[in-house]
Order: structure tokens, then sequence, then C-alpha cells
């Protein structure tokens, strides 16, 4: 039999379970609804659920790029500073995190499709349970127990078979999340012990610290070049407008002291 | 006739468009007895296709049965086979 035909029938074996084990067919209805509305409860739930876990890969995303930021930069100073051994260190430690972003942004990109589609599932289920409700209350005032027994299994074989699909996709984002929640939490715990915090604070080839040894030197003599004025003509170009207050009359003697 | 296409939704079909849909369906059954996953996502995603693009979209507030599912887009062989194991698809 083709898988269509077998699907649809394991479908209506459920429905049709629900249906034997009530003595008035009526009560079905009552209980179907009450059934209806703590599924739509548990869907709302879950839409929350893998919204605060897709919220969370996003943090851990910046928080890796920042880091990878972090790391460029130092990079670059080190490259400035012709230390290609660390920037090359840098760049190295900078593609391991490279690649864990682009696992979690697979991850987002899957949460992200979860979320919709079980916020999609939740409206549907919102208009059947809504529409269920009339057609419950309908039957019940119309009907005699014997006449509504065809109406009571149309509206239940219908509404369950919504319900068994909207429970496949909860339990699918609910999987997807807790594998998430499982890896994010290694990443949480990656962060969190400073190992990629510190990734530069290795006792030997720490690139910060050597980084900045040797920019507390640059820096020393950039304060020194900026002493003697060669910084000092792009200062007078900012402040065009300033008045011959103390620092522009320092550098323009200054320029002048060069002139001469 | 009904076709839910499971998490997507339900779709209104004319007999001739199901017996197109028929075709499709039995490389879907074919697949389903190998073993390779490429052959059954393309053979599923060509039947998907096919449900989307001859029928309507069933009223979302309707309550009816559909006469046929189908496993959504993305499913596994093996979460197809379990859908239609002893288990049965709807929890409790």
């Amino acid at each position: 039999m083709s898988v269509m035909k077998r699907l649809s029938l394991v479908f209506k074996a459920k429905a049709n379970k629900a249906l034997d084990k009530a003595e008035d067919p009526r009560e079905v209805l009552d209980y179907s609804y009450q059934k209806q509305l703590q599924m739509l409860q548990q869907v709302r739930r879950g839409v929350a659920d893998v919204a605060t876990s897709r919220k969370r890969v996003e943090l851990q995303i910046n928080g890796l790029k920042q880091q990878s930021d972090k790391l460029t930069q130092q990079a670059q100073k080190a490259i400035e500073m012709n230390r290609e051994d660390l920037a090359r260190e840098a760049l190295t430690r900078k593609s391991g995190l490279t690649q864990q972003m682009n696992d979690l942004n697979t991850q987002l990109a899957t949460l992200q499709g979860e979320e919709e589609k079980l916020t999609l599932a939740q409206q549907r289920l919102q208009a059947k349970v809504e529409s269920f409700r009339t057609k419950k209350e309908t039957i019940k005032a119309t009907y005699t127990a014997a006449e509504a027994q065809t109406r009571i299994n149309e509206a239940i074989s219908g509404i369950g078979e919504e319900m068994g699909d909207v429970g496949m996709a909860m339990q699918r984002a609910e999987d997807k999340t807790l594998e998430m929640q499982a890896r994010a939490g290694a990443v949480d715990e990656l962060l969190a012990s400073g190992a990629l915090d510190d990734l530069t604070a290795g006792p030997t080839d720490d690139i910060t610290r050597q980084l900045d040894a040797l920019s507390s030197t640059s820096d020393v003599e950039a304060e020194l070049a900026a002493l003697k004025g060669i910084n000092a003509p792009q200062q007078t170009q900012a402040l065009p407008g300033a008045d011959a207050n103390a620092p522009v009359i320092d550098v323009e003697s200054t320029e002048k002291k060069a002139e001469q | 006739m009904i076709v839910r296409i499971l998490g997507e939704g339900q779709y209104d079909l004319d007999d001739a468009a199901v017996d197109k849909l028929n075709q499709l369906d039995a490389a879907v059954e074919t697949a389903c007895k190998g073993t390779d996953e490429a052959v059954f996502d393309a053979a599923l995603e060509a039947l998907l296709d096919g449900v989307r693009s001859m029928g309507t979209a069933h009223p979302v507030d309707a309550i009816d049965s559909s006469d046929l599912i189908l496993p959504g887009p993305g499913s596994t062989l093996a979460e197809v086979s379990e859908m239609l194991g002893d288990e049965g698809l709807i929890p409790g």
C-alpha cells in the first residue's frame, strides 16, 4: 500500500480509539475540546521555548563575533609591529572561532525554521479549535445522542488529525531545541570558563601580553613623537576656527622650530 | 479529495490530480523500500510539489479529515518508517 494511504490509516485508527472510549458521544466533544485547549497551551509554550533557544544562540554568536574581532585587531597590530608569528597565531585561533560561528549559524537557521513552522501550526490549530467550539455547541443543541454520532465522528477525526499533526511538529521542535541546548551549553561553558576570553593568556605565547609589551614601547614612541610635534599639524587642521589658545600656539612654535 | 502535508496543512485536489499524484507516490513507495536518502528525498519533494501546485489550500477553519496524508518536507526515511510503525503518529 502506498505511503500516503498507510499514513492516513494510522491517523484514523488513533481518532477512532478516542471515540470508542465514550458512552455518550456528546461527552467526547467536551473532552476533546479540553484536550484541544491544553494542546494550544502546549504549542504556545513550545513556540516560546524555541524562541528562547534561538535568542540564546544569537547571543552566543555575538559573543564569538566579538572574540573574533578582537583577534583580528590583534593580528593587525602584530603585523604593524612586524610580528608575523603573533599575527599567525591570532588568525589561527580566529579560524577556530569562525568554524564554531558557522556551526551556530546553522543551528540558528534550524531554530528559526522550527519557530516559524510551530507558529504557523499554532495559528492553524487556533482557527480549528475556535471552529470546533461552535460546531460542538451546535451539535449538542440540535441533535440527540444517536443522531449526533456521525457529525461527532467527523468533527473528532478532523480535529484529531490536526492535533496529531501539531503534536508531531511540537515534538520535532522540542527535539531540535534540546539538541541545540546541549550544544549551546558547551559553548556557554567555554565562554564562561574564559577559554575563549583568555585565548591569548597562554603562559609562553601570550599574544596580548606580547602585544601589550610591544605597544607600550610603541606608545612611548608615539607620545615622544607627538611631543616633538610630528602629529601636531593635523591637530591644527582639525580645529581651524580655534582661537589662539595655548596648545595651538605651542604647535605653531614647534612648527617654526622644525622649519628653522 | 483532501490531502494533508504534515506540518503544512490541507489541500483540495480533484480526481485528475490524484491520478497524477499516484505515479509520484509510487516513486516514494519504491524509495521507501530502499536506503538511499537522496532518492527518497527527491521522490518525496516531487510528490509534495505536485500536491502544492495542483491543489488549492483547504480553508484553515474547516474541520475535515484528510483522505490522504503525506509526510512533511525534509522527512527522513527513518522518520517516515517511525510514523508508520506501531507507535503511530498521535502521542497518547
